[in-house]
């Protein structure tokens, strides 16, 4: 069956809507793909966001396409999300999604990723963690740890916004000592937690910190995450991606902070275990990568 | 709107604490009704053929060519259609609502009661829906207009609806086609 359930019946191609038709003849599932899914498929897959309902500019919107554009097979992946502004964008990509409760993302997707593996055992199913920095470094971050204790094998990706943005700019643990939103009106008083390394010391065999400056440079990281988490464990991504409207920036100034920050706060931070960089080499011998 | 329903957490009234369930097997449901299949049969096609905007929803389960079943049913639902002379509105989910698609025409199981009130639909057949797609748009469409439901399910039936027959694979359809197009000759429509 697989795609099967994806092509229209000839009968009732009159009555589909162009945007479903035009889903099921452009769309990149990876069976369909003679060349590896990736950032070029940007400007005109139809499943990768062609519209969105985030501000003009959202650096968090353009990170979320490129993560897309990276899924190494995007039918057999399911996306856990939690409550943010990215939640506001899954009900517009033709991908399995399962927004679960505020913090409890991980949680969620350990059990999806236990029942996948037992309910197909001859597929390999992926199962990718998109959260904000509130549900992940916040109120999930017990949820998020244990699952990396666990071992879960799955990906845990982080768009660290430094803020709760969507509802009116509370602190949050991610967000830089100092900083004065609207509602920290004295300025954050302890440091950011840096949960590059907390991933690192809790299990994860590949944990990245960087910025959704570079799309090539993201969805690297995010293949690589994602393979990393299906054979060998958990994997983690920490990538910046500021809330242009809480920081005081203009729709096109996203790119410019992001960049900044990559020779500062964001410099790049990479772990990788040994059993996934040998796994990672034989991928890349494999043309996997 | 409707009144607070009888569990006190949905204000929607459901069929089952009004003790209708779905019909036995072999057997099918009009309104509280368990009568035979014909009979429904000639009852759906009869009211699909009166009624005002008629129109057929078929859902993912027949708009997508999954299996050879449901490549058959296709044909036999557009066939169905002319003989009713009915509208379809394509019910498909699994897919992204982008903004652009006008919701109110183009039916959504979260708000189906729309496109029915907004087309002043009086008479639906639901075929190929999902279950759980099916009891919440029923249960809204029963609450909150006049239209004459109808559940064409392969499996158990939907009490929610107004007329209900179960376990509709293809030969099942060709027989209704040929009871509806009887009614068609009889009420000369």
């Amino acid at each position: 069956m697989a795609l099967d359930i994806y092509k229209i019946n000839p009968e009732f191609r009159d009555i589909m809507p162009q945007e479903i038709i035009d889903l099921e003849e452009k769309a990149t599932w990876s069976v369909k793909m003679d060349k590896p899914r990736g950032i070029k498929e940007l400007p005109d897959t139809k499943e990768l966001l062609e519209e969105h309902s985030l501000c003009a500019g959202c650096p968090e919107a353009a990170a979320l396409r490129y993560v897309l554009s990276a899924l190494p097979k995007p039918e057999d992946t399911i996306i856990v999300n939690s409550t943010g502004c990215t939640s506001l964008m899954f009900p517009h990509i033709a991908l399995h999604t399962v927004h679960s409760l505020f913090g409890n993302q991980n949680a969620v997707a350990s059990g999806i990723k236990r029942v996948l593996d037992w309910r197909f055992p001859d597929i390999e199913k992926d199962v990718v963690v998109l959260a904000g920095d509130g549900a992940t470094v916040d109120i999930g971050l017990d949820y998020t740890l244990q699952s990396f204790f666990r071992q879960e094998n799955i990906t845990t990706i982080c768009f660290d916004n430094e803020v709760y943005a969507n509802t009116g700019g509370q602190e949050s643990g991610a967000t830089a000592k100092g900083q004065v939103f609207k509602m920290a009106p004295m300025g954050k008083k302890f440091d950011k937690v840096p949960m590059w390394e907390l991933a690192t010391t809790s299990g994860c065999h590949y944990s990245v910190n960087m910025t959704a400056s570079a799309p090539k440079a993201v969805a690297r990281a995010v293949r690589e995450a994602i393979l990393i988490a299906r054979e060998i464990g958990p994997t983690f991504l920490n990538i910046y991606t500021p809330c242009i409207l809480e920081i005081g920036l203009s729709a096109n100034e996203g790119l410019g902070e992001m960049k900044d920050q990559d020779k500062d706060r964001f410099a790049s931070y990479k772990h990788v275990s040994p059993e996934a960089e040998e796994f990672l080499k034989k991928c890349k011998e494999e043309g996997r990568i | 709107m409707a009144n607070q329903g009888p569990a006190y957490y949905s204000p929607y009234p459901a069929a089952t604490y009004e003790g209708v369930i779905t019909p036995p097997e072999g057997k099918a449901l009009l309104l509280e009704d368990v009568v035979d299949e014909e009979t429904a049969m000639r009852e759906i096609a009869k009211q699909m053929l009166t009624k005002e905007n008629a129109t057929i929803f078929p859902g993912p389960q027949v708009l997508y060519a999954w299996s050879d079943e449901a490549k058959r049913k296709a044909t036999l639902i557009k066939e169905m259609a002319e003989v009713l002379n009915a509208n379809m509105i394509p019910m498909y989910d699994y897919r992204p609502k982008y903004p652009k698609i006008d919701a109110e025409v183009e039916i959504n199981p979260n708000h189906p009661n729309l496109t029915i009130w907004e087309n002043k639909i009086k008479a639906a057949i639901f075929i190929g829906v999902h279950c759980h797609y099916a009891n919440v748009a029923l249960k809204i469409v029963r609450a909150e207009t006049d239209c004459y439901t109808i559940a064409m399910c392969a499996l158990s039936g939907h009490e929610d609806a107004m007329a209900t027959i179960r376990d509709q694979h293809a030969s099942d359809l060709e027989k209704f086609i040929k009871i509806a197009k009887e009614v068609k000759s009889e009420l000369g429509v």
